[in-house]
């Protein structure tokens, strides 16, 4: 089973790392990649996404603010929060919209253990 | 001809140095969330490589008033200073804002100087020890110290910088206790210096990408 992942960073850098995990791990996902919540929105009205990364710091609506738009459109979608800044308001407010809370810089373990988590969630909601 | 210092960096090395502030500004956020007993909100929106008469010229043209710095020196296999500049105008407001609580005026004066040091080393050495870290070198730094003056001041400071030097020019917004203070963090590097971190900057780059991940669908 292969997922489509949405990865949404305005560092080409931070992009490109998610991608070079996400590509070990699961090298026949479909990644999409956007820059701000802008583009992401529009990629998620276009078509729909199986799971998002997001991070929290990113120009105009921050992270939080797009993974609760998310939602709007893909209730049920796994939706991880991606921060250096672990203040518990923050992973509190990621809980609230159903997202988990990722730790920056992304280690390939924390991304695996959501991932697992999410494809366990997507099985379990096709049943 | 020596290359000039906005040219130095590529555009992804770049990208990779914001990247390594935003993370070091994000623990500092968290750091200072301690300290504070509320939220803290850090971000950096931008990052520019300037040049000394650049950062004079930008500070002095958005800042009218005098300022004041929390200045740390670093060394290691890179080194310079670095500055967290607010006007002077808003320093009160950021130690009332980091303090709380309805201190009289004259606690918040004495206690500013104490404040400002505490707060500065939080972000600075947040922003630093990230950097260290995830470039693998180890830096030392300086104990932080309180400067007032104007910019000029701030980029001329003993021992004497080399015409070469470069500003790597941070805006900085802190919002705590509904008190938005923009500032600036400004890191100083000779051009040796700034040779080094771009190697480092390569280095880190094929660390975290693996040497170029394959392309996906990026919206044009």
């Amino acid at each position: 089973m292969t997922y489509r992942i949405l990865i949404v960073d305005d560092s080409k850098l931070a992009r490109m790392a998610v991608a070079k995990t996400l590509n070990a791990l699961h090298p026949a996902w479909t990644r999409v990649e956007a820059t701000n919540a802008d583009e992401a929105i529009a990629l998620a009205r276009q078509s729909s996404f199986d799971m998002a990364l997001l991070d929290f710091n990113i120009p105009g609506r921050d992270g939080l603010v797009l993974a609760a738009e998310l939602r709007e459109l893909h209730r049920a979608m796994p939706l991880a929060l991606i921060s250096a800044n672990h203040q518990h308001e923050i992973v509190s407010r990621a809980r609230e919209v159903g997202a988990a809370f990722l730790p920056k810089p992304l280690t390939e373990q924390a991304l695996s253990e959501f991932l697992v988590q999410a494809v366990s969630q997507l099985k379990s909601a096709a049943r | 001809m020596t290359p000039s210092s906005q040219t130095i960096l590529t555009e992804l090395e770049l990208d990779a140095l914001t990247e390594l502030v935003n993370i070091g500004v994000g623990r500092a956020a968290s750091n200072l969330r301690e300290m504070v007993g509320e939220q803290v909100i850090l971000s950096v929106p931008t990052v520019a490589l300037v040049s000394r008469a650049q950062a004079i010229h930008i500070l002095g043209n958005r800042e009218a008033s005098k300022l004041v710095a929390v200045h740390q020196v670093f060394e290691g296999d890179i080194r310079g200073r670095v500055l967290l500049i607010f006007p002077e105008t808003k320093s009160l407001e950021l130690v009332r804002a980091v303090i709380g609580g309805d201190l009289p005026l004259e606690d918040i004066i004495e206690l500013e100087q104490e404040a400002l040091a505490e707060t500065g080393n939080i972000i600075l050495n947040g922003c630093l020890a990230t950097i260290a870290n995830m470039l693998q070198r180890s830096l030392k730094t300086s104990l932080p110290e309180i400067l007032r003056g104007e910019a000029p001041e701030f980029f001329n400071l003993a021992p004497p910088p080399e015409a070469a030097d470069v500003v790597m020019f941070l805006y900085i917004t802190f919002a705590v206790r509904e008190r938005d203070i923009s500032g600036y963090i400004a890191m100083l590097m000779d051009m040796p210096s700034l040779v080094v971190l771009k190697g480092l900057l390569g280095e880190f780059i094929e660390r975290a990408t693996g040497g170029g991940a394959p392309n996906s669908d990026v919206p044009a």
